[in-house]
């Protein structure tokens, strides 16, 4: 197990309901992707929330990465809906 | 050669478009060419009250400089400048502002579409619309054609 920080955005987190949090990872979640589906187990607000995996975007510590993205020593992993900015 | 300047703000203010132009290219020689991109928001036939936009603070920021000194090596810029507001905004209002000087106007052009096209698809911002019945707060869903214009770039 290890302790990371997870950061909500938009949609995500109002689905979510808190805007971030510190959750304790179980070592059978090695990708971005593994995250996601790690999360849907924790209830139906997460389930809503992630329903459509393919379109959250994930971000290790500020950047950018695909879902097959190893998560290594991140400290904070934050998840988001496509970006609507400009 | 002077080397290229970026500024890169993510602010809740207001900003002076004619005075970012200034700070730019104040004391350079080597630019010829200013190209601006004003970014407001709509009222969208009436009907939106405000936006209201989120960020992710820290990779906003990070994000949108990337994005610059991306353009800044592809088009060879002297300088460029974005500036992007969050919180709510009225229809009317300006939202973003990029900057992109060069030696020529093609380079400066290019390199303003090509920040703008990276920033509305990559740059950590969502807007969520207020409308003016009080009920509907819906988040504006992304656009295909925001990823078909970014992808002219690669």
């Amino acid at each position: 197990m290890r302790e990371v920080r997870l950061v909500y955005f938009a949609w995500v987190r109002e689905r979510i309901g808190v805007g971030e949090e510190m959750v304790s990872l179980p070592d059978t979640v090695v990708t971005a992707g593994d995250l996601i589906a790690f999360l849907k187990t924790r209830g139906e607000d997460y389930e809503a929330a992630l329903e459509h995996e393919n379109v959250i975007r994930v971000a290790i510590d500020q950047e950018h990465v695909e879902h097959d993205e190893p998560l290594g020593s991140a400290r904070e992993i934050a998840l988001f809906p496509p970006m609507t900015g400009g | 050669m002077d080397s290229a300047l970026i500024t890169v703000r993510v602010q809740a203010d207001d900003f002076d478009t004619a005075a970012e132009i200034e700070a730019l290219s104040a004391g350079r020689t080597d630019i010829g060419a200013v190209v601006t991109f004003s970014g407001l928001c709509r009222e969208e036939k009436g009907q939106l009250s405000a936006l209201e936009l989120e960020h992710y603070p820290g990779m906003a920021e990070a994000e949108i400089r990337r994005i610059c000194e991306e353009a800044v090596a592809r088009f060879e810029l002297h300088g460029a400048t974005a500036i992007h507001r969050y919180g709510r905004i009225d229809p009317g209002h300006r939202i973003v502002l990029v900057i992109a000087a060069a030696t020529h106007r093609q380079a400066a052009f290019d390199g303003a579409s090509f920040i703008m096209d990276y920033l509305k698809t990559a740059a950590p911002f969502w807007k969520k619309e207020h409308l003016k019945d009080g009920t509907a707060r819906d988040w504006v869903s992304a656009k295909d054609a925001d990823d078909t214009a970014r992808a002219r770039w690669t």
